[in-house]
C-alpha cells in the first residue's frame, strides 16, 4: 500500500505491506534507527514517537494507519543541532546509562512539558509509566525532566542531589 | 513469541456504513480503532484478521457531545481525552477516573474508549465505570443502529454483544446521580497498570439517604459486572461509613471470583470489598 | 577549570550527545547489504521427546532460504561455557527438549516476519516426558530433568570449595552445633526463597554475523558484554584462527550479566551467514528473552542464625538448593559460589554453606545483576535483623557489635577469602547519623500508634568484585573453551596522536557504565590533555587489546587501572621528549593544561602536539628513542576487591490491600575512590531499582509444567518510574590497595544491597502483627495474604 507520511518535517512516500508496524517502517524503510524496539506487547515504551503531536508506543501501531500522519522521532528534536532542553536535560543529569530506553523516554517527556511545563515530581513519575528504563532506576531521569522543564521556563534549573554528595 | 502479525488485508473507511459493509463481506474481519487492543493479539499471532478495517479516518467520530439528558462518547475518543474532558469529569468522574487510570500515557493517546469498551477485556477500568453509569452502547449493523444496555454489552470474558458486522459507534452516558467515582489495585501496587480488582459506583442521595446505586466491579470475575447485592444494601442507608462497609461485604454475591498470578480468589474477594467500599465512599463523599 | 583534576569529579558523559539524539550505533541499527533474518521454531514443552521435525512446508515456501535443524549443526558441538559443568547447551535440540523455550529449528527467509510465518509452517511431533520444575524435587532426583543423569551437579561446602585455597580452612559445623546446643543461646531459623528473576535488559538480544568467503572471515556485530570471548569462541567452533574472526559490539543497551553468554543463536547465524554466504541476523523479541536468554536467582533455603542474647553472633549456617535450570552456559554453576564468597558478609561469624545446584526443566540460570552475592546478602541480612528482634535488640546494634573492626583488615573470612579493606562501622554509623535513624525510628512508632503499618528496615552488604587475581579465573574457569586463556586480566592502550590528541582502547565491553567518560578522566588526569582531545574505543576487537569483558563489577578496577598505567608510560616517554624539546632534566618536566612545562618555568612549555609530532619524527627525537608515542598495558590485580554499604529504607504497608509504599530509601556506599560521583550516583540507583524490583515486583513464575506464566512484560512488573521513591545517596571511601587508583567497583552495589533493606523493612512494617518473614515478590497479594494468616 502507498502511504504518505511526514517525519522529522520531511514528507515520505513509500509502499508498505500492511502488516508493517510503524516502528519498523521508520527504522527500516527510512532509516531511523533512534527509534527503539524494547518489547513485544506495547509495554516498555522505547518506540515512542509523536504522532500529530501525541505520544503513541510506535509498535503498537500500522505504518499505512499513519498514513498522512506528521511524526516527529527522537531525531527530529534537536533544531540547527541544538540539542532539545529535553534532550540536554538528560546529559545533564546523567539520565541515561545504556541509552536504550533514552529515545523513547526523552519523547515522553517532550509530550509530557508540552502538556504540562511545571510537572511534579509525582507527576514526571506517573507521566512515564509508558516507559521502561533499566538502568537508571528513574532517579536522574526525573531530574532530567525538571531540568528541562526549569530551561523550557526560562529558569535556572535545580541542582542535582549528586552533585554535592561525596566523602 | 512473535512481534511481527501475520499477513491481512487493510481498508481505511470513510464512513461507519463503508466499515459495516466491509465487515458483513469480509470473513473474519475486524474493526479497528486505535488498535491497542487489537494491534497487540495480531502481533502474538493469537488473532489473524483476514483484514483490518481501519475506522481511524471516520470524519465526526472524535467528539464527545452534551446531549441534554446524556452525554455521548464517540467510537475514536481517546482515553486521554475522556479522562481530561470537562463535561465528563463533571458529570461522569467515573468514567474519567477509568480512563485516566487506562494503560500508560500513549496508550491513553491511541487507544479509545469505545474500542475497550468492546474489547471487554475482564480487567478493563471503563467497563465498569460504563456499568454503575448505567451507560447505553450504540452499535451499527447492516440493518441500522441498536442501543445496548451497558448490562447487556460485556458478555464473557473477551466477548461483547457486538455482532461481527457491527461496529461500536458511540457510548451514552446518562447525567444524573449525586455522584460516581472509580478506584482501582494494580498490579504493581498503586493505581497504574492492569486492575487486580477495580469498582465504580455511582449515587443519588437526596435529603441524606441514597436513593439509587449502581455498583459495577472489574478484574474480579469472567467479566465485568454489577455488585447488584451492594446495591441493594447500600440503597435506603444514610451512606455513611458503616452503612458502606456493610453494604460492599456483598461485593462479589453472585460473581465467579478467578485466581490470577496477581490474586487468589479469596484476595480478590476482598480487593472487592476494599474498592466497592472505597469507591462508594468516594461517590458519596 | 583545570583539566588536570578531573579525576574524583563530575564530568557529563562523552557517551550521551549521540544517544539523546537517536544517533547511537546499536545493533540492530547497522545493516548489511543483502541481509537475511532468523526465526526460531521454540519448544512448548519442558521436557519432551521429539519424535519428528518436518521441515518441507517452511522450507518450500517464498522468501525461506534454509531451515536448520541439529541434524545440520551437531558437528560444531554445543555452546561453550567457562564452567563446563552440566550438560552444555545443544546448538538445537537434539532427540530431547529440556525446557520451554528450547530452540528446535531454525529459519532463515527475507526479512524477520516471513521468518516467522515460515517458523509456523515446521511442524514438530513431540513425546512429552515429565518435568523437574521444583526444587525440592529436582534434589530428591527421583525424576530427571535429563534421563539417565543426577539433577544434582554438585553441592559447594563453605570450607571446602576449592583445593588448594581452602585446604587449611577449618569447618566451624562443630563449634556452631556447640553453640547451638548450649543454653544461654538463641537459635533462629527462616526458610527463604530468592525467586527467579528475568534480567529484562531493554535491548533484547541481537546479532548480525557476516562470512566473507573471499576473506575467509567473520565479522559478527553482537550486543554482547565480552567481545573478546565470542571472537574466540566462533574461532574455535568454525576453526578458524582467531585474527578471521572480529567481533564488533558497539552500543550495547543493557546486559546485567544477561548478555554475558555465547548463545546458540550467534553461533548458528554465523553458521548460517556461512552457508549462504549472507549476513544472518537475529533480534531477540521480548518473550523470546523470557525463555531464550539466561535468567537469574532462583534459591530456596534454610538460614540459621546461633548467638548470645546480647547479640554475639556465634555461627551462621544456610543450606540452599540452587537452580541451574536445563543446561549449564557460561558459569551457571559458579554463581552460587560468588554467594559463597561473601557468606558471612560484614562479620566476623563462623560461617557453614551448602548450596545444591540442581537441574531442572527450566531456561539456565547464570549472571545476573549481583550474580550470588544478592542471593548471599539477603539470607544473611534476613535472618540477622530476625534474630535482633528475637532478642530484642536493634538491628543496628546486632550488626555493629559483629563487624569486622577495620584493623583487622586485610582479613581472612571463614570462607578462605582475603577482604582487601573495610570500615563497616564508619560507613554504618554515617548512613544512621545522615538519615536520623533514631528520628525515623520515632516516626515509626508514631504511625503505629496510630494504628498504621509503617517499617525501618536496614540491610548492610559486603560484595567481591573486581575479578580479579588471574589465578582464581585458573582455579576453575575453562576459558579454553572459549579460545581464550584462563584470566582476569585488564588491558589498555594509550596512544598519543601527532595532532596530540589521545586515543584510548579498551578491552571492556561497556553497556552503559559511561567507561568512555571514566577512562577519559583517568587518562585526562594522568596526560594533562583535555577530556575532549581524548577518544576512547572498545568493543571492536579488531582494534582493541584482548579483553575479559564487562561483568563482576571489575572494568574500572582492573581495565581502568592497565589504561591508568598505560598512561603513565606514555607520560614516562612524553617527558623524556618534552625534556629533549626544552633542553630540560625529565624529572623537572610537570604536565597541565594541555602540555609540558618546566618546573618552575610555565613559559617553558610545548603543547602535547608538539610533543607528539616530534616523537613521530625520529629526528626530534633523542638520541636512540623508538619513535611514536603510545603504550599498552595489561593489569592483573593481586585480589578482587570488596565494596560494601549499609541501606535504609521506610515503608507503609496498606493493610486493607497490602499494598507496599516506599516512603525513604537511604543509601551509604562505599566503593573506594571514586572517579566520576555523578556516574557512580546512576549505578547505584540503578542498582538499587532492580534490588526493588526483586524484593516488590519481579518473579519468573512457572507452572508445574515448567511452562512460564510471565514471560510478557505486562505480567513480569518490573519497576517504573511511578513505583519508586528518589533515592538519598551518600558515601563513605575507603580505598583499596590492590590497584593503585584505589578503587573498587560499583555496578553491582545497589542491587545487592537494596532486597533485604526492603523485605526487612516491610516485615519491621509487619511485626506488631507477629509476622516474621515474607517471601518475596511482596506484592500486595503476598503481603495481604501474610497479614491474614497472622490475623488467624
Amino acid at each position: 500500500m502507498k502511504i504518505s507520511v511526514t517525519v522529522n518535517g520531511t514528507r515520505y512516500e513509500r509502499d508498505v505491506e500492511p502488516r508493517t508496524l510503524l516502528v519498523h517502517f521508520l527504522r527500516e524503510d527510512l532509516g531511523l534507527t533512534g527509534t527503539h524496539v524494547g518489547c513485544d506487547t506495547s509495554y516498555c515504551g522505547a518506540c515512542t514517537v509523536l504522532v500529530d503531536g501525541r505520544s503513541v508506543k510506535s509498535c503498537t501501531f500500522l505504518a499505512v494507519a499513519a498514513d498522512g500522519a506528521e511524526i516527529t522521532t527522537v531525531e527530529g528534536l534537536a533544531a540547527d543541532g541544538e540539542l532539545h532542553p529535553v534532550q540536554e536535560g538528560f546529559w545533564e543529569r546523567h539520565g541515561l546509562q545504556c541509552g536504550f530506553c533514552t529515545p523513547g523516554m526523552i519523547m515522553s517527556s517532550v509530550a509530557l512539558l508540552e502538556e504540562n511545563p511545571s510537572p511534579s515530581e509525582a507527576e514526571i513519575r506517573h507521566a512515564l509509566e509508558g516507559n521502561l528504563c533499566r538502568c537508571t532506576g528513574y532517579h536522574n531521569i526525573v531530574l532530567a525532566v525538571q531540568y528541562a522543564a526549569a530551561k523550557l521556563r526560562g529558569e535556572q534549573p535545580p541542582p542535582a542531589d549528586w552533585e554535592e554528595v561525596g566523602a | 513469541m512473535t512481534m511481527y502479525p501475520r499477513k491481512f488485508d487493510y481498508v481505511a473507511v470513510g464512513s461507519v456504513a463503508e466499515a459495516v459493509e466491509a465487515l458483513r463481506a469480509t470473513e473474519g474481519a475486524k474493526v479497528m480503532a486505535g488498535g491497542m487492543s487489537l494491534l497487540p493479539l495480531m502481533k502474538m499471532r493469537l488473532l489473524s484478521p483476514t483484514t483490518v478495517v481501519d475506522i481511524g479516518r471516520v470524519p465526526g467520530l472524535d467528539s464527545i457531545e452534551d446531549r441534554g439528558d446524556h452525554l455521548a462518547i464517540g467510537a475514536l475518543v481517546r482515553h486521554a481525552d475522556t479522562a481530561a474532558n470537562e463535561l465528563v469529569r463533571t458529570h461522569a468522574p467515573a468514567l474519567a477516573t477509568a480512563a485516566s487510570l487506562t494503560g500508560d500515557v500513549q496508550v491513553r493517546n491511541r487507544g479509545t474508549t469505545c474500542g475497550s469498551l468492546a474489547h471487554a477485556d475482564l480487567a478493563a477500568d471503563q467497563t465498569a465505570a460504563v456499568l454503575a453509569l448505567g451507560a447505553t452502547l450504540v452499535a451499527q449493523g447492516p440493518s441500522g443502529t441498536r442501543e445496548i444496555p451497558a448490562d447487556e454489552f460485556f458478555v464473557d470474558t473477551l466477548t461483547s454483544a457486538l455482532e461481527p458486522d457491527e461496529v461500536l459507534v458511540e457510548v451514552r452516558i446518562p447525567k444524573g446521580g449525586t455522584g460516581s467515582a472509580y478506584d482501582k489495585l494494580g498490579r504493581r501496587g498503586g493505581r497504574s497498570d492492569y486492575a487486580v480488582a477495580g469498582a465504580a459506583a455511582w449515587v443519588e442521595r437526596s435529603n441524606g439517604t441514597v436513593t439509587a446505586a449502581r455498583v459495577a466491579l472489574t478484574g474480579v470475575g469472567t467479566k465485568p459486572t454489577r455488585a447488584r447485592g451492594v446495591e441493594e444494601a447500600i440503597v435506603g442507608t444514610d451512606g455513611s461509613a458503616s452503612a458502606i462497609e456493610a453494604a460492599a461485604r456483598r461485593a462479589v454475591e453472585g460473581v465467579t471470583v478467578l485466581e490470577d498470578l496477581y490474586g487468589s480468589e479469596e484476595y480478590k474477594a476482598h480487593l472487592a470489598e476494599v474498592y466497592v467500599a472505597r469507591a462508594l465512599a468516594a461517590a458519596l463523599g | 577549570m583545570s583539566t588536570t583534576s578531573v579525576l574524583g569529579g563530575i564530568v557529563r558523559r562523552r557517551e550521551d550527545p549521540a544517544l539523546v539524539r537517536g544517533k547511537g550505533r546499536y545493533v540492530d541499527d547497522v545493516k548489511f547489504p543483502g541481509e537475511l533474518a532468523v526465526a526460531f521454531v521454540r519448544s512448548p514443552f519442558a521436557h519432551a521427546r521429539i519424535t519428528s521435525i518436518d521441515t518441507s512446508a517452511a522450507a518450500a515456501m517464498d522468501g525461506v532460504h534454509a531451515v536448520y535443524t541439529i541434524d545440520d549443526v551437531r558437528h560444531l558441538g554445543p555452546v561453550p561455557a567457562q564452567v563446563p559443568i552440566g550438560t552444555l547447551r545443544p546448538l538445537l535440540a537434539d532427540g530431547t527438549v529440556h525446557h520451554v523455550g528450547e530452540a528446535v529449528a531454525m529459519v532463515v527467509a527475507d526479512d524477520r516476519y516471513v521468518a516467522q510465518d515460515a517458523a509456523e509452517l515446521v511442524v514438530v511431533d513431540y513425546d512429552p516426558l515429565p518435568a523437574v520444575v521444583d526444587l525440592e524435587e529436582a534434589l530428591r532426583d527421583e525424576v530427571q530433568a535429563h534421563e539417565g543423569k543426577s539433577n544434582v551437579l554438585l553441592t559447594w561446602h563453605g570450607q571446602d570449595w576449592w583445593p588448594g585455597v581452602t585446604d587449611e580452612l577449618v569447618d566451624p559445623k562443630p563449634q556452631i552445633e556447640e553453640a547451638k546446643a548450649r543454653e544461654d543461646t538463641v537459635v533462629v531459623s527462616l526458610r527463604m526463597t530468592n525467586q527467579r528473576l528475568l534480567p529484562t535488559m531493554i535491548e533484547p538480544r541481537v546479532t548480525v554475523a557476516n562470512w566473507n568467503g573471499g576473506y575467509g572471515a567473520f565479522e559478527i556485530w553482537s550486543a554482547t558484554q565480552i567481545p573478546h570471548a565470542l571472537a574466540g569462541a566462533i574461532g574455535k567452533i568454525f576453526g578458524l584462527p582467531s585474527n578471521k574472526v572480529r567481533v564488533v559490539a558497539p552500543e550495547v543497551g543493557g546486559g546485567f550479566g544477561a548478555k554475558l553468554n555465547i548463545y546458540p543463536e550467534d553461533i548458528l547465524c554465523a553458521f548460517a551467514s556461512q552457508q549462504l554466504e549472507r549476513p544472518v541476523r537475529f533480534v531477540e523479541t521480548r518473550r523470546e528473552a523470557a525463555v531464550a536468554t539466561i535468567q537469574g536467582r532462583g534459591w530456596v533455603g534454610t538460614a540459621t542464625l546461633v548467638g548470645t542474647r546480647d547479640g554475639k553472633i556465634l555461627g551462621y549456617e544456610l543450606e540452599a538448593i540452587c537452580d541451574m535450570g536445563a543446561y549449564s552456559h557460561n558459569f551457571t554453576v559458579a554463581i552460587p559460589a560468588l554467594g559463597l564468597f561473601v557468606a558471612p558478609g560484614q562479620y566476623d561469624i563462623p560461617t557453614h554453606y551448602e548450596l545444591h545446584c540442581v537441574v531442572t526443566n527450566l531456561p539456565t540460570t547464570d549472571a545476573y545483576r549481583g550474580a550470588g552475592r544478592p542471593e548471599a546478602a539477603y539470607y544473611l541480612e534476613r535472618i540477622i535483623d530476625h534474630y535482633a528482634r528475637t532478642i530484642g535488640m536493634d538491628p543496628a546494634e546486632v550488626r555493629k557489635r559483629n563487624f569486622w573492626p577495620p584493623d583487622a583488615f586485610p582479613v581472612t573470612t571463614s570462607v578462605g577469602l582475603t577482604m582487601d579493606s573495610g570500615d563497616y562501622a564508619r560507613n554504618l554509623d554515617a548512613l544512621l547519623e545522615w538519615a536520623d535513624y533514631e528520628g525515623m525510628k520515632r516516626r515509626r512508632d508514631e504511625a503505629r500508634a496510630e494504628g498504621r503499618l509503617v517499617g525501618v528496615g536496614l540491610g548492610t552488604y559486603v560484595e567481591v568484585c573486581g575479578f580479579g587475581p588471574s589465578a582464581l579465573a585458573g582455579l576453575g574457569f575453562s576459558w579454553s573453551e572459549y579460545g581464550m586463556p584462563s584470566a582476569f586480566n585488564g588491558s589498555g592502550v594509550v596512544r598519543v596522536n601527532p595532532d596530540g590528541t589521545c586515543t584510548v582502547i579498551i578491552g571492556t565491553g561497556p553497556s552503559g557504565q559511561g567507561h568512555e567518560t571514566t577512562w577519559s578522566q583517568i587518562v585526562a588526569e594522568e596526560l594533562g590533555i583535555e577530556l575532549d582531545a581524548i577518544e576512547v574505543l572498545h568493543g571492536d576487537t579488531a582494534e582493541s587489546p584482548f579483553g575479559v569483558g564487562t561483568f563482576g563489577s571489575r572494568s574500572l578496577a582492573v581495565d581502568g587501572t592497565a589504561a591508568f598505567e598505560a598512561a603513565s608510560r606514555v607520560r614516562a616517554k612524553a617527558a623524556k621528549i618534552a625534556a629533549h624539546l626544552l633542553e630540560a632534566a625529565p624529572e623537572d618536566i610537570r604536565f597541565a593544561d594541555g602540555g609540558a612545562h618546566v618546573a618552575g618555568s610555565p613559559d617553558k612549555a610545548v603543547t602535547w602536539g608538539e610533543i607528539a609530532t616530534s616523537a613521530y619524527q625520529p629526528h626530534t627525537l633523542p638520541e636512540g628513542m623508538e619513535g611514536g608515542l603510545e603504550a599498552t598495558a595489561v593489569f592483573s590485580p593481586p585480589n578482587a576487591t570488596w565494596p560494601f554499604g549499609a541501606h535504609l529504607a521506610m515503608v507503609e504497608v496498606d493493610p486493607d490491600t497490602g499494598n507496599v509504599e516506599i516512603l525513604e530509601y537511604w543509601a551509604m556506599d562505599d566503593c573506594g575512590n571514586v572517579v566520576n560521583p555523578m556516574i557512580v550516583a546512576g549505578q547505584i540507583h540503578g542498582g538499587i531499582a532492580q534490588g526493588i524490583g526483586q524484593a516488590m515486583f519481579e518473579h519468573a513464575v512457572y507452572d508445574e509444567d515448567g511452562n512460564l506464566l510471565s514471560a510478557a512484560l505486562m505480567d513480569y512488573p518490573m519497576p517504573t518510574a511511578g513505583d519508586l521513591p528518589s533515592f538519598k545517596l551518600n558515601r563513605t571511601t575507603t580505598p583499596t590497595d590492590v590497584n593503585p587508583l584505589g578503587v573498587k567497583g560499583i555496578g553491582e552495589a545497589g542491587t545487592i544491597g537494596s532486597a533485604q533493606t526492603i523485605v526487612n523493612a516491610v516485615v519491621d512494617a509487619l511485626a506488631p502483627l507477629g509476622i516474621e518473614h515474607v517471601d518475596m515478590p511482596l506484592r500486595p497479594r503476598a503481603v495481604w495474604e501474610a497479614i491474614q494468616k497472622a490475623r488467624g
